[in-house]
Order: C-alpha cells, then sequence, then structure tokens
C-alpha cells in the first residue's frame, strides 16, 4: 500500500537571531526523518519536550522550515511533493491535512462563536456554496464530537477543556481531512476527560478513515491509541515498530529507559533499572556521533563518534543504535 | 431547587455563555464604582462640553463681554435675603464707580434692591451648533448679565469661556489621539506583524522619536509658527504635533501585542485552514486588540489634554482669544489673580476633574479587560 | 508517631465577579511527621487551595470559613495558622516550619538574583546565622539534592539552569531551612518523565533523611503510588476518600477514586479499554448539591446522592469514603 505521508531524510531547521549584528545558531529540531505513514493508521510520534516531535508535525503540513529531505503526500486521489506544493494545490492541501492543538485554551479565538470557529476552514477555502450548506456540515460534524446544537451559539470562555478540546477536533475535521495531526490532544486535559478524548478520536479515526500522526510525550497514552510508534530523540529517530512489538520489546536503550521512567501505579514496583542520568542536550549544538549518548549508561568511544542509522531488526521494526544486538 | 427558580437561573448561565467578550468587559466594568463614578463624570463633562454654546448663557470672546463687570466676583443666585423671597432665582445688580472716596480706584457695588431673576431659555448671543444657527441658551437674567463664575479682565463669563475650554481641550485631544493612533497602528502592526528587519528599522525610528525631547521642540516650533496664524490654524498645528510625538508609546504595545498574539495556536490553526494574512488580521487579530486599543486611547487621553495645556500654559500653543483649559490655566499665573480674583481658578478644578476622570474610566477599563484582575488581591 | 499538622473544617471560598466560588468545602485531614500525604485531583478539585491555605498564601478575594482551623503542632507548641496575621508571625508558615516546591521552578525565582543570593537571603530571613555560614549551608543543600558543581550554580541565575536542575535548585532552597512540613504541588508536572524519575528519587531520599512531613499534590496517580504513603482524593472541593496509598490505588472505595483509575491509561495492559468518567467537571459556578461527584456518577443510588451531603464512613483499616454506599457502615473518622 502505497503510503499516506512518506518522508525521506527530512531536516527543519530554526535559524536563531540573537540581535541585530549576533552570531547566528541554528537548531537542529528535526534531522533526517524519514517514516511512511500507512493510510487509515494511529500514527504515534514519542519524545520528550525538545525532541522535535512537534516540528515534524508542522513541517507536514507547512508550517516549519524544512531545509532538506522529501515529504509526500498520496491518498490515492491526489498526490503533492509537500516542500514543492503551493497556490491552488496548497489550498487544496490545507482542506486534505488538518491539525489538533495541544491547548484548547489557546487553540479557539476568543471573539468568535463556537458556530464561527468550526465554520472557519469550510468558508476561508471556499468548499460550501451556502450558509446552509455551511451550518449543515457544522452541525453535523458538531454532533458528531458530542457538542450540543446550542453550544454553537455560545463563545469559547463558556466551555470546559474537555468541551474545548471537542470544538477544537469539530474544527479540525470539518474540511473532512484524510490526515490529522494531533499534537498532544489530551495533555492539557484531567484523566478522567482524557480517555473520552480519546476514544473520541479512535471512534472518528475508524469511522471516518482517517490517518492521524498522534504526537505525545506519554507513553501509556501512545500504547493505549496507535497501532505504530516511531519514539524521537533530539530530532533523529531512535526507533519505530508497531505498537504491540515497541511495548513488549523495547530494542533502544532510550525507548527502555523511557519506558522505566514511567511512575508505576504500584506501590510495591519501583522499577529502579533503569534510570537516566542527565537531560537532553541543547539541539543548537547537539553532541556528535549517536545523540543519546551522552544520557546512555551502555555507550562507548564507537557510541561517541559514529551517528547510527536506523536499521531493521525485525520485519517493520527499525532501531537506531549502534549496540542493540549486543544488548538485546 | 424548583423549577420556577432554575428558569431565570438558567437565562442568566446562557447569557454569560453567549456574551462576547465587549459585554463580559462592560459586565466587569460596572463592578468597579470609581470607574463608573468617572465614567459618569466624563460623560457629563464630553456633553457639556459639546453642548457649551446652549448650556452657557454668554458668547465666551470678547463679543459676549459685561463691560459693566470686569473681575467680577462669582454671582451665586439665591431665593431669599432680606429684603423678602421669591420663587424665582435672582442674583443683584453691581454697579461699578469710582470717585475720591475710592481714592479713583474702581470699586464694585452690590445693588441689592435691583434683582436680576434667572429666566430659562432666553435668546441672547448667536451661536452655531451642529450646524444650526440658534440664539437659544439654557438660562440667563431678565435684564444684564449672569456671572456664575465670575468674569475676567475683560469682562469675559468665565463660566462660558471654562466649558467653551472644555470642547476645545477635548477636540485637540481628539485629533492628536486619532493621528498618533492611526500612526501607531500602521507602523506597530507592520513592525509586529512582520517583524525581522522591518521591526528592527522600525524600533529604531519609534525609539529615536522617543529620544526628542518635548520642550526644546516645542521651544522651537513656537519659533517657527508665524505670529499671523490664526486661532484654527494654531488649534491645528498643536494637534498634529501633539499626535506626531504621541504615537510611538501606542506603536510599541500595538507591536508587543502583534508580537504576541501572532504566536498563539489560534492564528496558526486559521493558517492551516488555509486564511490568508488578510483574513487573520480582519478576523482574530483586529479583534483580539480593539479592547486594548480602547483602554490605551482611554488612558493616553488625559496626556493629550495635558500636553495642550502644558504647551498652551507657556505661552507656545493656544492663545488668550481661543477658549482651551490651558488658556485658562495660563490666566491664573498672576500674582494679583491669586490675591484679588481667585475665581480664576475654577477651570483649574475642572481640567483635574477631566484628567482624573479619564485616569478612573482607563483604570477601569484596563482592569475590566484583563480577565485575570478578579485575581487581584 | 507525632502528629504534625490538623487541618479541620477548611473551607475557602473565592469573591469573583461571577459570585462567590466554593474552592475548598469543609475538608479535614491530618498528618504525622515523616509521612507523605498524596493529594490527588483534577483541575479544580481544590487541592492546590487547600495547600496554599496552609501558607495562608490565598489571593486576598479569598474567604475562609468561620468553622476553619488549621493547627501545626511544632516541637515549641502549637501554632493556630488561621489566627496569623502579621507578617512577622506568617514566617514560621512561610519557609520557616512550612516550606513549599511549584510546579514551575522559572516562576519560584526571581530572574535578576543568582540562585545562591536567593538562598542566602531565605535562611538570613529565617535564622540568625552569618552570611558566611548560610553559603556554605546553601553550596552544601545544593550538593545534597545532585546538582553537580554547586559552587558554580551557586553563583548562576535560574534560566541558566535546566529545567530538572532548577527543580532540584528549588527543593534544595525549600529544604535548606529544614522546614517541618513540606508542600509540593505538582513537583514533576512540567518535567519529562524521565527527569520526573529522578526527582521522585531525589524527594524519597531526602523524606528518610530530613524525617519531615510532605503533603504531594498532582493530578498523577501513578507519581502518588510512587511516592506516598497516604492517600486523599479530592473532587471539586471534597475529600471523598482517604487512607493507605496501596489499599486505596488497589481497592478503590469511592466511584470517584474507581473511575479515575479506570480512565487511566495502562502499560501492563493496553487491551483493557479506556473508560472515562461520563460528563464534564462542573465549573465552580455550578457546583452540584448533594454529593458533588453525583452528576458523572455511575453507581448512584438515588435522591440521596442528589439530595444530602454524603459524610465519612469507614471502609478498612484507616480508610475512609465520603459515599452513601457506604451509609450502613457508619461513621468512621476522617
Amino acid at each position: 500500500m502505497t503510503p499516506l505521508i512518506r518522508t525521506r531524510n527530512l531536516s527543519v531547521h530554526f535559524p536563531l537571531r540573537t540581535g541585530l549584528l549576533g552570531k547566528k545558531k541554528v537548531v537542529h529540531a528535526v534531522e533526517n526523518v524519514s517514516v511512511d505513514i500507512a493510510p487509515g493508521s494511529f500514527f504515534g510520534l514519542v519524545g520528550e519536550s525538545g525532541s522535535g516531535k512537534t516540528t515534524f508535525g508542522r513541517a507536514l503540513l507547512r508550517a516549519a522550515p524544512v531545509v532538506a529531505g522529501r515529504a509526500h503526500y498520496d491518498d490515492g486521489e491526489v498526490a503533492y511533493d509537500l516542500r514543492a506544493i503551493d497556490g491552488e494545490d496548497l489550498k487544496d492541501y490545507r482542506s486534505r491535512a488538518q491539525m489538533i492543538f495541544q491547548d484548547p485554551y489557546a487553540a479557539l479565538s476568543p471573539r468568535m462563536t463556537v458556530r464561527d470557529i468550526i465554520a472557519e476552514p469550510l468558508e476561508v477555502m471556499k468548499l460550501t456554496s451556502s450558509r446552509a450548506e455551511t451550518d449543515e456540515r457544522v452541525r453535523e460534524i458538531a454532533a458528531r464530537c458530542r457538542l450540543n446544537l446550542e453550544h454553537l451559539r455560545r463563545y469559547p470562555h463558556a466551555f470546559s477543556g474537555g468541551q474545548r478540546q471537542r470544538i477544537s477536533i469539530a474544527r479540525a475535521l470539518v474540511s473532512k481531512p484524510r490526515f490529522v495531526v494531533a499534537d498532544e490532544a489530551v495533555a492539557a486535559l484531567d484523566v478522567s476527560i482524557q480517555a473520552d478524548v480519546l476514544n473520541l478520536l479512535r471512534d472518528i479515526q475508524r469511522d471516518m478513515g482517517l490517518t492521524f500522526l498522534f504526537i505525545s510525550h506519554d507513553l501509556s497514552v501512545i500504547a493505549h491509541t496507535c497501532d505504530f510508534v516511531a519514539v524521537m530523540y533530539l530530532g533523529r529517530l531512535v526507533e519505530t515498530a508497531p505498537a504491540r512489538q515497541l511495548f513488549a520489546a523495547p530494542l533502544h536503550p532510550y525507548t527502555r529507559a523511557l519506558l522505566s521512567a514511567i511512575p508505576s501505579l504500584d506501590p510495591d514496583e519501583t522499577r529502579k533499572a533503569q534510570k537516566l542520568q542527565g537531560e537532553i542536550p541543547s539541539p543548537i549544538d547537539p553532541p556528535p556521533g549517536c545523540k543519546f549518548h551522552t544520557r546512555c549508561p551502555f555507550a562507548t568511544d564507537m557510541c561517541r563518534e559514529t551517528e547510527p542509522e536506523l536499521e531493521e531488526a525485525e520485519s517493520g521494526h527499525q532501531v537506531a543504535c549502534l549496540r542493540w544486538k549486543e544488548l538485546g | 431547587m424548583s423549577k420556577t427558580s432554575a428558569a431565570p437561573d438558567h437565562k442568566s448561565k446562557e447569557a454569560y455563555f453567549t456574551a462576547t467578550q465587549g459585554q463580559l468587559i462592560w459586565a466587569r466594568f460596572k463592578r468597579n464604582k470609581s470607574a463608573m463614578a468617572g465614567l459618569v463624570v466624563l460623560a457629563t463633562l464630553i456633553l457639556s462640553g459639546l453642548f457649551a454654546p446652549f448650556l452657557t448663557p454668554y458668547d465666551p470672546t470678547v463679543a459676549g463681554r459685561d463691560m459693566s463687570y470686569l473681575n467680577g466676583a462669582p454671582q451665586i443666585p439665591r431665593m431669599w435675603d432680606e429684603n423678602g423671597f421669591s420663587w424665582r432665582p435672582f442674583v443683584y445688580t453691581t454697579k461699578r464707580t469710582r470717585s475720591i472716596k475710592t481714592n479713583f480706584r474702581w470699586v464694585t457695588v452690590v445693588d441689592k434692591k435691583a434683582r436680576r431673576y434667572l429666566t430659562f431659555l432666553p435668546k441672547g448671543d448667536p451661536y452655531k451648533l451642529f450646524g444650526m444657527h440658534l440664539r437659544t441658551h439654557l438660562f440667563g437674567v431678565d435684564k444684564g448679565k449672569i456671572h456664575l463664575f465670575g468674569t475676567d479682565a475683560a469682562g469675559k463669563d468665565i463660566f462660558s469661556r471654562t466649558f467653551h475650554a472644555i470642547n476645545t481641550s477635548l477636540a485637540v485631544g481628539t485629533i492628536g489621539v486619532f493621528l498618533a493612533f492611526v500612526l501607531a497602528l500602521i507602523i506597530g502592526g507592520i513592525s509586529g506583524f512582520y517583524g525581522g528587519i522591518t521591526d528592527s528599522v522600525l524600533q529604531m525610528l519609534t525609539d529615536s522619536i522617543r529620544t526628542v525631547p518635548a520642550i526644546p521642540l516645542f521651544m522651537a516650533l513656537a519659533a517657527f509658527v508665524p505670529p499671523e496664524w490664526s486661532a484654527e490654524a494654531r488649534f491645528f498645528f498643536i494637534s498634529t504635533i501633539l499626535g506626531l510625538i504621541g504615537w510611538p508609546t501606542l506603536a510599541r504595545r500595538v507591536r508587543t501585542h502583534l508580537l504576541t498574539e501572532r504566536n498563539q495556536d489560534y492564528v496558526l490553526a486559521a493558517r492551516l485552514s488555509g486564511a490568508s494574512a488578510a483574513h487573520i488580521i480582519r478576523r482574530h487579530l483586529l479583534p483580539s486588540f480593539t479592547s486594548y486599543i480602547i483602554v490605551d486611547l482611554v488612558i493616553s487621553f488625559p496626556y493629550m489634554v495635558l500636553s495642550e495645556t502644558a504647551l498652551s500654559f507657556i505661552g507656545l500653543g493656544l492663545k488668550d482669544p481661543v477658549n482651551s483649559l490651558g488658556v485658562m490655566l495660563q490666566n491664573v499665573t498672576k500674582a494679583d489673580v491669586l490675591l484679588n480674583y481667585q475665581w480664576y481658578f475654577i477651570p483649574v478644578i475642572f481640567f483635574i476633574v477631566l484628567v482624573l476622570a479619564f485616569v478612573f474610566v482607563g483604570d477601569g477599563l484596563r482592569d475590566a479587560a484583563d480577565p485575570y484582575s478578579d485575581n487581584k488581591s | 508517631m507525632t502528629r504534625l499538622l490538623t487541618v479541620e473544617n477548611l473551607t475557602v471560598q473565592f469573591d469573583t465577579t461571577e459570585g462567590r466560588i466554593t474552592a475548598v468545602d469543609d475538608v479535614s485531614f491530618s498528618l504525622d511527621r515523616g509521612r507523605v500525604l498524596g493529594v490527588v485531583g483534577e483541575s479544580g478539585s481544590g487541592k492546590s487551595v487547600t495547600a496554599k491555605a496552609l501558607m495562608k498564601l490565598n489571593p486576598g478575594n479569598a474567604v475562609y470559613g468561620g468553622q476553619s482551623k488549621i493547627t501545626l503542632h511544632l516541637d515549641g507548641g502549637e501554632v493556630d495558622v488561621m489566627a496569623l496575621r502579621k507578617a512577622r508571625d506568617l514566617r514560621i508558615v512561610r519557609g520557616g516550619a512550612i516550606s513549599m516546591i511549584f510546579q514551575e521552578p522559572m516562576a519560584s525565582f526571581a530572574p535578576a538574583l543568582t540562585v545562591g543570593s536567593q538562598m542566602v537571603e531565605q535562611l538570613l530571613i529565617h535564622s540568625d546565622m552569618s552570611k558566611k555560614r548560610a553559603r556554605e549551608i546553601s553550596i552544601e543543600m545544593l550538593d545534597r539534592v545532585g546538582i553537580p558543581d554547586p559552587v558554580r550554580r551557586f553563583g548562576q541565575y535560574a534560566f541558566e539552569l535546566s529545567g530538572g536542575m532548577r527543580q532540584r535548585a528549588m527543593i534544595a532552597m525549600a529544604l535548606s531551612t529544614h522546614p517541618k512540613l513540606l508542600i509540593a504541588d505538582e513537583p514533576t508536572t512540567a518535567l519529562d518523565v524521565t527527569i520526573q524519575a529522578q526527582v521522585i528519587d531525589l524527594m524519597k531520599e531526602l523524606v528518610a533523611e530530613f524525617h519531615m512531613g510532605i503533603i504531594f499534590i498532582t493530578h498523577d496517580l501513578g507519581v502518588i503510588a510512587q511516592t506516598a504513603d497516604d492517600i486523599a482524593v479530592m473532587y471539586l472541593g471534597k475529600i471523598v476518600e482517604t487512607g493507605p496509598v496501596r489499599q486505596v490505588i488497589r481497592a478503590p472505595a469511592h466511584p470517584y477514586t474507581r473511575g479515575l483509575l479506570a480512565a487511566l491509561p495502562r502499560l501492563d495492559d493496553l487491551d483493557a479499554p479506556l473508560t472515562p468518567i461520563p460528563g464534564d467537571i462542573p465549573s465552580p459556578l455550578e457546583r452540584p448539591e448533594g454529593c458533588v461527584f453525583h452528576t458523572r456518577c455511575g453507581e448512584i443510588i438515588g435522591d440521596v446522592c442528589r439530595g444530602q451531603v454524603p459524610c465519612f464512613h469507614a471502609v478498612g483499616e484507616g480508610r475512609a469514603a465520603a459515599c452513601h454506599l457506604y451509609d450502613h457502615n457508619g461513621e468512621g473518622s476522617a
């Protein structure tokens, strides 16, 4: 099957200007990322803050400066080269690829009614021919996202976090996109609400045949929602695998450390095994060799010099570590 | 909870949910007592400024002067004195005399027998209000003239002058604020929306304008203004100058607001929906800061009035025949006034009240527009 | 074991433009020395307001209920916290006997002062030691919380430290005065999991070493399970369940605690469905009558839930739950 999204060695850099005459620095947010996102999948991207996961998601929506590599979109009807796309094609792509944000308070324009917020994509992209049709589409998607019709007249300030996130989801889905980037879509929500939104996303994905790029820092959330998982560290992919496989048998030391760092609900189970020392290095000045060597308990001189490539460990399971075979 | 009490409760909740930002701000503003008091005073002053020609009995210029009552003390209408009670309020007739007995100095003698009764809606000096030529004033006296706040050295009615002065000062302020606002919106808007090099260059320009010292600039300009300029020309000149030096502060606020606002998720969300820059500015950015801009305008208004007053006070702005609060203030600088004609200070009270009202309303608006002001202790 | 803190009938309300909002409603609990009490709750549960009440740190529009009583049992006698008024008296609960660490360490350090000077200043306020001694103790503390090169860090500003380092520095500052009670308000929420694990380990070591009482506030049941001895579950300003952390997490008694645990995605069982608690957390403006949880409760019995505030019932050794399900159990101790 042709992947819906295919990237090859995609890199995103941000120039960082320090004053008018300051020395130019570059943030290496995403480096050489190659992924295939299969249509209809729930693709999880996990990493800590500073791993570049958000930037990667935005790059796929043409909202971050890609400096190298390739990115393609192909949904069977249309195919776009995401680096070259512009004009009418870009407009069309915008209706096919949408985003759900983390902070349900910042993502909704405070001065527009919920109806206007949800209808905005339809109106600016001129996807509907009449106001009646717009309203029909808005009501339809609002019902899907379990919003009452009376909610549509209200302003965002009248809603709780969970309701706002449902509004945000309705807005992202109103243009009937094929591909949705959900950036930490449940991170700001309370536990009791989070499950509700996750279930809603899964239902919608199944019913509408959507493809999700689900970005999160929370491995347990990823484990419960995604089919396929990619782990990012300092702008690189360190491990990709089908979700079950990844959680059953993680190969990369970083993935293992991430898993063991999650506080267990069992008070007697204190996973002391692999506590990482130190913190994620700055993406302005990434270390040479394997980016994880500064914190890796198994790093050798080889790791400090050679940067590992992603290699196939098992079918569909890739890992970027020089020593994964020994550590097995 | 019974059903009857639930119904209005539900209604008020629905009102809150569907309230626009403007309505929420107004609801918060209404709770601030000092701001509401300021608003009432401000509205009264603005209205009395606008309707000054009708509200005041006489023409504030030399045309309306009272030759028989120069430097006259305020006359307070009364309804009763030792000569008996009257339903109609009245003031006394005064006469200026000088003789050998007074060392040939002018003295004012009050003739308590000759009462001047207050009349309402009499015909008086002609004036123009909203394009209409009228003669009717709110009040007057049946014979002679009445001077509630006294008169100045030329015999001009200070009451009439004060209200006309409020009008002039507000007009100067409005033009100044408007000009500053337009410049600030354009310069700050470009600076904040595009950022980068454009921003740096415009900020340098803004900073260099801010470093120009005001007083020497005014003095240079005063030397430049030809003395034969009419009052109107001077008036527009002053307003323009105030506008031209007033924009940097406002521009900075617009820029800062745009810089923070354009990085908000909802702006990105609109961009990812294919919205154009124009659409984002119109639908998202402008509405998000209109309330802040209004607050800023209200707060910067008293500074404009103050600047005009200061300019006129040091003699660089409007000159005496024109009525502005600054000109009125200029008149109280003489020691003679301080000693003998204290009623010259009445316009000063109005000036202070006007500025304070603006400050109270501005503060109240700022607190109301800031949704986090609730938490302040 | 010696009692450290008793809170009785604490009620906190806030005067806002939308009316008087109840944030904490008749909450009672106690804490012994050397114990960690985990307070868990979602947004609007009142957990932070409760903690701030202990230091009287709530903003000026806070109104404390007349029955509210907070007693701090110190070696030198008891302190009635509610009665403290003057800044000088409040010092005992603000950095003296009680210290607090926050979610966002960046916000707790003044940006224009070095980390060291703030630590020294705090020590000088709460003791009569010399400046030199204060500096020594501060550097010792920085070293103790695992900050490498403490002498250099002592002279740095908060923005020069990384997130995890800042949190460590804040813990060092909070502990340098040897408080009897430490309030940790979501201290690991802003941190990445790998850093969170480090901070949790550090805090566990420090409890053992300093023998103080800790009130650990978080929304994360996993963090509570790993750090606390006892747990208090809060919902909309009420404590709904208390007890030893093992028993409560293994066999939750209150429907809300059960719901919270069921809503949590668990790594040990990927097939378990995520069961959300139905509905949304009511806004504090619309606090439900009766049991505050009845609008979302799946085990509602009937009108008694809608009309009557449940009282605490014993549901096991040292455990209590405020739920009408246990009305036949008789009164328990809160």
